[in-house]
This record gives C-alpha cells, sequence and structure tokens, in this order.
C-alpha cells in the first residue's frame, strides 16, 4: 500500500496520473464524504478519504448535557441504527448507577435492535443495488421498510431518530398494536426477502463485479478494527451480541454469520443471512413479552458515580463503544464514541487500490457507510 | 486469562507498571515514554495475542492528558486497559503505535485533531476534520467563541 502525503495532490503527477475528486455531494457516497482518488487510466492507484463535512463536535457537546438529553444525540450518529445508539448510552447509564431494568425492558430493547437492523439492511440493500445499476432493488427495498417504519412511527411517533430507549427503560410502553403488526411483518418479509436473492444475488453482472473484488485477510481486518457485516466475511468473530449479551441477547438463540472470503460479495452474503437471523430472534421473543413496567423510577438528577465506565454494543454496522470519564456530576467530564464506521471507512484504500473505478462504488456500498457516524 | 491470572503475569514480565485487577476490565498504568514497547509485547507475546486494539480517546484532566488504549486478544478473548499520563500539558507528545495496529493510525489522527496529542513517527500527521489552524475543541480550556456549544 502506498503512503500518500497532502503533497502528492498538491503537486503535478507524472505523465498518465489523474487526481479526481469523487463527493463530498456524490450519490454513491450516501452523504457528504469526499475520496481524493487517484487514477492510472481506468486503475486505481490510491483513496484517501476525507471527512469532517458535518462534524458536529458530539463529544464536546456532551460534557455540557445529562445523560438524559445525551440520549437525543446519540440518535443523529448513525441515524439508521438510532435504537441501538441510544441503548448503548442507556445501558452504560444503568451499569454505572446499579440499576436492573424489568424484563419486559429487555425484551423490548432487543426486539426494536433487531427491527433497525432489519430495516438498515433493507435500506443497504436498496442502495446497494441502486449504485450498482439496478434501480429496482431501491423500489423493493423501500417497500418493504416503510412497513417498518410505519410499526415505529405508530408506536413512538417518530421514523427516524426514536430517542425511545432511554436509562432505566423505554419512553413510554409499546403501543397496543406493536406485537400483532410485527408478527405481520415477519410472515410477509419471510415471502418477500427471497425475492431480493433472485432480483440481485444470482445476477451473473452482479456476481462478476462482486466476487474477488476488495479482499481483506481476517489478520487485516483485526488490525483495521473492522466490524460489524464487513469484519464478519473476513472470518473475524467480532459480534458482540454473541460475546458479551446484553438485554435479552442470552435467552435468543441465533447463528453468528462468518464467511472466509473477505470480499464484497462475502459481505453481502452477510447481511442477506443476518437479515434472517433477525427475523428469528424476534418471532423468538414477539411472543414471551413479559408483563411488568416499561421503565423503573430512576432520579430526577441522574449522576454517576466517580470512575470510568464503558458499554460495548452491536450496531447494525458493526460495534460501538461508549466511553465515560465522570467526576460525580450529572454531565460526564469526557464522553467518547467508538463508532463502527470511522474504522470501517479507512479500510478504503487497502481494499479499492489495484481495482478499477467502477468497483470503488461497489467496495464503499458493501461497506454500508454512515457519514454522521464517522464525522460525530 | 482470567483477570487475577492476567494481572499476574503482567506484573511478573513488568514490575514497573501499577496494575489494578479489581475493575472491569483489568488497567495498567504505564510510563508515556514505554507506550510503543509495552505494548508491542501485549501483541506479539504467545501468552497475551492481544490483536485487536478496539479503541483508543484522550482526557484532558486540566494538568495533564491521560490516553487510555482499549487491547482485545481475538484468540483468548481477555481485555486490557492500558493508560498513560502526558505531563506536559502545554506540548503533549507520544510515540505513535500505527505500526502495530493500522487503525490506530487514523484514531491517533482523531485524538490530535480534536485534542492536540501529537505523536512522533506517524505516517501521516495531518488534522482530521477541523482545518488547519483551528483550536482543539476537546481540550478543556477551549474557547467557544460563536457559541456553538453553550447557549
Amino acid at each position: 500500500m502506498q503512503e500518500v502525503e497532502l503533497q502528492d495532490i498538491l503537486t503535478a503527477r507524472e505523465d498518465g496520473d489523474y487526481i479526481i475528486n469523487i463527493g463530498p455531494q456524490h450519490p454513491s457516497t450516501h452523504g457528504v464524504l469526499r475520496f481524493v482518488v487517484s487514477l492510472k487510466g481506468e486503475m486505481l492507484e490510491y483513496v484517501i478519504p476525507h471527512c469532517g463535512y458535518i462534524h458536529r463536535g458530539i463529544e464536546k457537546m456532551c460534557e455540557r448535557l445529562t445523560y438524559p438529553q445525551i440520549i437525543h444525540l446519540t440518535d443523529r450518529m448513525d441515524y439508521l441504527s438510532a435504537h441501538m445508539n441510544n441503548e448503548a448510552v442507556s445501558l452504560l447509564v444503568e451499569k454505572a448507577t446499579g440499576v436492573e431494568v424489568p424484563e419486559r425492558v429487555k425484551y423490548i430493547r432487543t426486539i426494536l435492535s433487531e427491527l433497525q437492523r432489519i430495516q438498515s439492511h433493507q435500506l443497504w440493500w436498496a442502495a446497494f443495488g441502486m449504485d450498482m445499476g439496478g434501480l429496482t432493488c431501491f423500489f423493493y427495498g423501500l417497500r418493504d421498510r416503510e412497513k417498518i417504519l410505519d410499526i415505529f412511527e405508530e408506536s413512538f411517533g417518530s421514523r427516524l431518530l426514536h430517542s425511545y430507549i432511554c436509562p432505566g427503560g423505554v419512553m413510554n410502553d409499546i403501543h397496543p398494536n406493536f406485537q400483532k403488526r410485527t408478527k405481520e411483518f415477519i410472515k410477509y418479509f419471510r415471502k418477500k426477502l427471497p425475492e431480493y436473492d433472485e432480483l440481485l444475488t444470482g445476477n451473473i453482472i452482479f456476481e462478476m463485479r462482486t466476487k474477488g473484488m476488495g479482499v481483506l485477510s481476517k489478520g487485516e481486518a483485526i488490525s483495521y478494527g473492522l466490524t460489524g457485516p464487513p469484519g464478519r466475511a473476513s472470518n473475524f468473530a467480532c459480534d458482540i451480541r454473541k460475546l458479551y449479551p446484553y438485554s435479552a441477547y442470552d435467552k435468543v438463540e441465533f447463528k453468528e454469520i462468518l464467511y472466509t472470503e473477505g470480499d464484497t460479495w462475502a459481505r453481502y452474503k452477510v447481511r442477506m443471512a443476518e437479515m434472517w437471523e433477525s427475523m428469528k430472534i424476534i418471532e423468538q421473543l414477539i411472543d414471551n413479552i413479559p408483563e411488568g413496567d416499561f421503565t423503573i423510577k430512576m432520579k430526577p438528577v441522574i449522576r454517576l458515580p466517580e470512575g470510568e465506565y464503558s458499554q460495548r454494543v452491536e450496531t447494525a454496522r458493526g460495534e460501538l463503544g461508549v466511553y465515560v470519564v465522570s467526576k460525580g456530576e450529572k454531565t460526564p467530564y469526557r464522553m467518547h464514541f467508538r463508532t463502527p464506521n470511522f474504522s470501517n471507512l479507512f479500510v478504503m484504500n487497502r481494499l479499492a487500490a489495484g481495482n478499477k473505478i467502477a468497483d470503488l462504488i461497489a467496495i464503499s456500498g458493501s461497506l454500508d457507510l454512515v457519514i454522521p457516524d464517522i464525522d460525530r | 486469562m482470567e483477570k487475577e491470572q492476567l494481572g499476574q503475569v503482567l506484573s511478573e514480565l513488568f514490575p514497573s507498571l501499577e496494575i489494578n485487577t479489581s475493575q472491569d476490565p483489568v488497567r495498567v498504568k504505564a510510563d508515556t515514554g514505554s507506550i510503543h514497547s509495552l505494548a508491542m509485547t501485549l501483541r506479539d507475546d504467545s501468552r497475551f495475542q492481544f490483536d485487536y486494539l478496539f479503541n483508543m480517546y484522550g482526557i484532558d484532566r486540566e494538568d495533564r492528558f491521560t490516553l487510555v488504549y482499549y487491547l482485545e486478544s481475538t484468540i483468548f478473548r481477555h481485555i486490557v486497559a492500558i493508560e498513560t499520563d502526558l505531563a506536559d500539558h502545554d506540548n503533549p507528545v507520544v510515540e505513535s503505535i500505527s505500526d502495530l495496529w493500522k487503525t490506530a493510525e487514523f484514531q491517533e489522527r482523531e485524538i490530535y485533531d480534536l485534542m492536540g496529542v501529537s505523536f512522533t513517527n506517524h505516517p501521516d500527521p495531518r488534522r482530521l476534520f477541523l482545518e488547519d489552524g483551528w483550536a482543539f475543541p476537546l481540550r478543556k480550556d477551549y474557547k467557544d467563541d460563536i457559541n456553538f456549544i453553550e447557549r
């Protein structure tokens, strides 16, 4: 791999080399991200990601906010994994204050996380298909995703930024229709998911553009800190739900999907299989939600005892870590988020260099980046 | 390895380290100068095999900076948190570990960008999010002139 200096971009290149700029407003970057790429003919020599276009200083803002207020900021990091982000901060606060939440809350949180994972993967599949030139995928994916968003809207009044999981439980009890509609959705989606395979998975053009592209070995995946579906496609067992179970994940049975190929195709297959696994988890829990309170009474002002705390959860894109240094105040002294997309982005140069420029789009699509999660 | 065993092996190998096994994960306090050699031993020693650096971040404690590295072994599944204090608050410098873990290169760039801690031997010591010349926002003495954070 070539080490890249800023000076390389500014100085004139030798004959035959082009420096071109992709983004920050390019459809394939799914947000405001800029790639500077060097081309020799059609081949990529290196790819430099430039981020920071939507840096909001969330870690600094957290130092001025109380813990229940911070929940509302975490939605805005990885907006497709909003429930998991809320859950990470909530679990940390509960662990630090020594609070045990009711069983009902654990079940609700787990079901919501898995619903969120399915809708995130649906949107990824829709956009990935579109990036590769299959516009029909976009309509199929969004058609089914609407059904989950409708369930969310009915239950929590919001479709994207829920702020529903809070320290001590959830904001309010689930809607009376929630269980019925979720079961209807699972029944519906079990019929529809094979359509996804018919449309895209068996397509010979799609296979040729993904198989053997952007291969990453297991050792490199660990070294780059690649987690989530891209990590598991390289045979790196990094599923926090399996390794350090939280909420109700220790009560359900599911497989950790591992592939050994480590290419774009394997990253695609991992997510497709994860949607089946998520449906299995929801089916095990949805009929058994225990009766009880949806929240426990927390103190009006939550103060964490002095010390350092950490919590890791599995979002739709990988490992999210929340790290808090507390001095016993109602606001954290320092809050740090280890976000999955941050590590996943910087493997771009390693994966794309040496491939054709058209494959850059397929490779960045297979990493499923959400840019606000990188910049924070 | 279990926490107590891990602490014991570590203290035999590095007698000068401050090791706290009562917390989860095990916390180790190391000298700033020995960070690189300690990290290399932890990664390469067959008893530890800490091959996965899953997080690192900095804390501004007003009189000094603290860097925390979280390491996990994907083979044995034990975790250790290494802490180091950078005593010089005006000019904090530490050796980069980006040659050991690729992910450290970008985590260090983020720490430099937001906290102002410099890393020696870093292959690409540029800022990551903010423009050159911007003050380091995660420092406690950061001046918030345009009321970004506090209203």
